[in-house]
């Protein structure tokens, strides 16, 4: 992915307030150690050679995800232009995982950063019709105005923190 | 004042006190954030056209969408049921919370659900219904209808939602912040949506090619309804089934940015239901998801409810196309006054309401509020999908007029000069009709001047015809602007060009000094203008709903223009909501060939001032201001065209220093400030543009306006003079 589509992210991620940093398969641990406070649910992650830590539950029970601080995934796509991952649904709990923690971590590969909306659209048809039934397009953390001012963690994570993995 | 119309009266006047505010600072912050995110797009206008596309494809070929949609959803696994009416989908929505014996169904915010009332049929079933969307909830436990189509509790503040949440909580601490109440309302609603059956959604958007269905949300809460309960029932209108995943790509980009202005919400969920994720199982809290049996069941109750009907009304069928955003509403200014419980029918609100009220509901429903679209058009560049709303608006107005008989219409019948049947309200007809009340006016003039204002007649006005006794009336004048025009010779020996100055009601009939000056400018710029007797433009029985009245003056002005036109004059129009006629509303009236001649020769009054200036002529035949303080309101329609900065780039280039107001709306709107249930609502929304007049930058301006309507308003609401900006740059002899 080209460095201006990644910078863009970036930017968009800042101007959403949502933390990111970068890290190689290996510095993986040393990153979640710095920026994931436990106690962390998780998915392990689809990448070759890269493993989330011993202390991240991936396989959590009800009772896990409710007092889970931080849920850690992986993203199928970033999107440059809004700062947006996809975190696409699997039979092993991604959507929960990055719902319920007030703090989802979504990890992404750098490869898969999308410039904007017509080609992470592309992706999502072809995703639909031959893999997954489902994905989230998530911008930021959950957010509210209902209560009369803006308050983030309404019903999903408080916060969110992309890793970007530079393979 | 009548009855029902004080009653109307009184109910605006109470929620302008009661829920205006809230209401007013929201929708203004939504509107403004349009503005500022649909920047950041490409292109905006292409995106919408591409948007409209995909809906008016869709509409056409809806019955075919639909049976593809079946095969996908049941090849994936889930339940199709198409329901007739609200009755017929409740049922089936029922029998299936009662299959999984269900005690609680949990529920993401959902218009259609609204519509059909979903709530109250579980609950007589004994099945307790939760509202998570935190807005919804707020409503819930306060038992109140949504003010809003997108913020549904836009209408309570901070401070009554405290109120609410602690008499019918009592918690330890009272709450407070905003923060308070939004984490205390996140603790009660998780723990309700982990003990429930089943979850209940509504659906922004169906794909037929996979039965992939969108949710635009900001909490998550439509996230955990979805996936917590084993069981699913996305409750929609038939309307939302569009062809592909790949045509959701515009709806996205637009939907926030046109709404609530947000790039884009927070969680934009595409389900394919039944979904791959593992139920969550609270009942079970100690079995790893990994270990949990999944075993999803989901029901797609499409609801066609009067939408079939809708689809095959070649006037309603655009209603279709409305992705309730919510834009049409946050830029309405009279929405932002009295917000969704004035502007509102049974279940929606707002700019688009009044059609989809008029399609679900029936024309009842619709009528109540229907009044209150001034047809300003600024919704129009707002709607994403590009709907004509304030035509929607005529239309039913229209039928509404239709529908209502009243005893009295052998009376009135015979005595109104327009095409309409009876059942048209004798308030409606006077001024549909204003065109016959100014040319009585001015023969009689002054005399009729000094009769109208007289006590006793101001008062059986405003019994019979419901205008507000505190509104001042027009001033009509004895020698009309065609009178003047006719006793005169031209002055312009070497003409660049020839125009037809058209002799709008108001210029001819009441304002002629601005028609005078029209005259007078024009000619100094070495234009030949003729003032020709042509009809009204049909715009003030537009307005009343009188759409056959209307269509007969377009046909009759376009019969008087049409040899000034082949003959290449320009038309030059001083009343903006006359060229907004010309310019789009005449394309539903007259044939395709005539609409463009008429729409193409016609000008703005002063955007023809600066296409001559610009072409060269002389600058200097005009009156200069040597840096004349001028405060400057343009009108509604006359942006919508996108013709404001003509005026204040002529008014600069001469030499003024021009503040132009960036108020949206000056509230009046032709007759409707006249209406006396009207009346009071018109001066609240004025008030701002007055506030924006009197600060102390600019209290000491010149005030000059574009509309004949924004003029009035001004001059009520100021102790100014105001005038019309041709009548500053004229010669003034
Ligand atoms: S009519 Fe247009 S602007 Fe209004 S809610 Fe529908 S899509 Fe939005």
């Amino acid at each position: 992915m080209s460095t201006g589509t990644v910078a863009t992210f970036e930017d968009s991620l800042e101007r959403l307030e949502v933390g990111w940093t970068h890290a190689s398969p290996d510095g993986l641990a040393d990153v979640l150690e710095e920026h994931c406070p436990e106690p962390a649910v998780g998915v392990e992650l689809p990448y070759d050679g890269v493993d989330l830590p011993d202390w991240v539950n991936t396989d959590p029970t009800p009772a896990d995800l409710r007092g889970a601080n931080a849920g850690v995934t992986a993203a199928g796509l970033g999107i440059a232009d809004y700062g947006s991952v996809v975190v696409q649904g699997t039979p092993d709990g991604i959507e929960p995982v990055s719902l319920f923690g007030d703090l989802h971590i979504a990890v992404l590969r750098r490869s898969d950063i999308v410039p904007g909306m017509p080609e992470a659209f592309d992706w999502l048809g072809e995703e639909f019709r031959t893999g997954h039934s489902s994905a989230i397009i998530a911008t930021g953390p959950s957010a509210t105005a209902d209560m009369g001012a803006l308050v983030k963690g309404a019903h999903g994570p408080k916060d969110v923190h992309v890793v970007i993995l530079d393979e | 004042m009548s009855k029902a119309r004080e009653a109307k009266a009184a109910k605006i006047r109470q929620l302008m006190e009661t829920e205006g505010d809230a209401v007013g600072t929201s929708t203004r912050g939504f509107n403004e954030g349009r503005y500022e995110s649909v920047q950041s797009l490409d292109d905006y206008e292409g995106l919408k056209s591409e948007a409209r596309a995909i809906k008016e494809d869709a509409i056409e070929r809806l019955p075919e969408l639909i049976d593809q949609l079946r095969e996908t959803v049941e090849s994936n696994g889930g339940t199709l049921y198409i329901a007739d009416d609200a009755a017929d989908a409740n049922r089936y929505v029922r029998e299936v919370c009662e299959d999984k014996e269900a005690e609680r169904v949990v529920k993401s915010k959902s218009m259609t659900s609204e519509e059909i009332e979903v709530n109250e049929d579980l609950e007589a079933a004994d099945i307790d219904v939760v509202e998570t969307d935190l807005g919804e909830w707020v409503l819930q436990v306060a038992d109140e209808s949504p003010s809003h189509i997108v913020a549904p509790a836009i209408h309570k503040s901070r401070d009554a939602i405290a109120d609410l949440f602690n008499e019918t909580f009592e918690p330890d601490e009272p709450l407070e912040t905003a923060e308070e109440l939004t984490m205390f309302a996140r603790e009660q609603l998780g723990d309700l949506i982990e003990g429930a059956d089943v979850g209940m959604t509504g659906a922004n958007f169906i794909t037929a090619d996979t039965g992939t269905m969108a949710l635009v949300t900001s909490e998550g809460n439509a996230r955990k309804t979805a996936v917590v309960p084993d069981t699913h029932v996305a409750v929609a209108g038939v309307e939302k089934v569009i062809p592909t995943v790949e045509d959701l790509r515009p709806f996205v980009e637009l939907i926030g940015k046109s709404g609530t202005g947000q790039d884009i919400t927070s969680y934009i969920s595409l389900l394919t239901p039944p979904v791959e994720s593992p139920t969550v199982d609270f009942d079970a809290p100690d079995t790893p998801l990994s270990e949990t049996e999944t075993d999803r069941d989901f029901h797609l109750v499409l609801i066609d409810n009067g939408r079939f009907d809708m689809r095959e009304d070649d006037q309603l069928r655009e209603t279709l196309y409305c992705i309730r955003c919510s834009a049409c509403s946050n830029v309405c200014a009279n929405f932002q006054h009295v917000g969704g419980h004035a502007f509102g029918g049974e279940t929606y609100s707002g700019g688009i309401g009044t059609g989809w009220e008029a399609g679900v509901e029936g024309l009842d429903s619709a009528a109540e509020f229907n009044d209150l679209c001034t047809g300003c058009s600024r919704c129009t560049t707002a709607c994403p999908v590009e709907i004509d709303i304030p035509w929607i608006n005529t239309v039913v107005r229209d039928r509404v007029n239709r529908g209502e008989v009243s005893e009295l219409d052998w009376l009135v019948e015979g005595l109104t000069p327009d095409e309409e049947p009876g059942g048209v309200s004798l308030q409606k007809r006077f001024f549909g009709n204003f065109e016959t009340a100014a040319k009585v006016g001015s023969f009689f003039a002054p005399v009729s001047n000094w009769a109208a204002g007289l006590g006793v007649s101001r008062d059986l006005m405003e019994r019979f015809l419901g205008i507000d006794a505190r509104r001042e009336l027009p001033e009509f004048q004895r020698e009309t602007l065609k009178d003047w025009f006719e006793s005169r010779t031209s002055r312009v020996d070497d003409p660049v060009r020839t125009a037809v100055l058209y002799p709008d009601v108001y210029t001819n009939h009441v304002q002629v000094e601005r028609g005078k000056a029209a005259v007078r400018a024009l000619e100094a710029l070495g234009v030949d203008v003729v003032v020709p007797d042509v009809r009204s433009s049909g715009r003030a029985p537009l307005s009343q709903g009188m759409i056959a009245t209307a269509e007969d003056h377009a046909h009759d002005v376009y019969a008087g223009l049409a040899e000034h036109i082949d003959d290449g004059r320009d038309i030059v129009v001083i009343e903006p909501s006359d060229l907004a006629m010309f310019q789009s509303e005449y394309e539903k009236f007259l044939p395709e060939k005539s609409f463009e001649r008429i729409s193409e020769a016609s000008y703005e009054v002063m955007e023809y001032v600066f296409g001559l200036l610009d072409n060269g002529a002389d600058a200097d035949a005009l009156s200069a201001g040597a840096g004349e303080e001028i405060a400057y309101h343009s009108h509604c329609q006359q942006r919508t065209l996108g013709l404001e900065g003509h005026t204040e780039a002529v008014l600069s280039d001469l030499g003024y220093d021009v503040a132009t107001s960036d108020v949206e709306c000056c509230g009046m709107a032709g007759s409707f400030g006249y209406k006396s249930e009207y009346y009071e609502l018109s001066v609240d929304v004025g008030s701002e543009l007055r506030g924006q007049f009197q600060t102390d930058e600019n209290r000491d301006r010149t005030v000059v306006a574009s509309g004949t309507s924004c003029l009035e308003q001004l001059d009520s609401l100021l102790s100014r003079p105001t005038q019309h900006p041709i009548q500053l740059v004229a010669p003034r002899r």
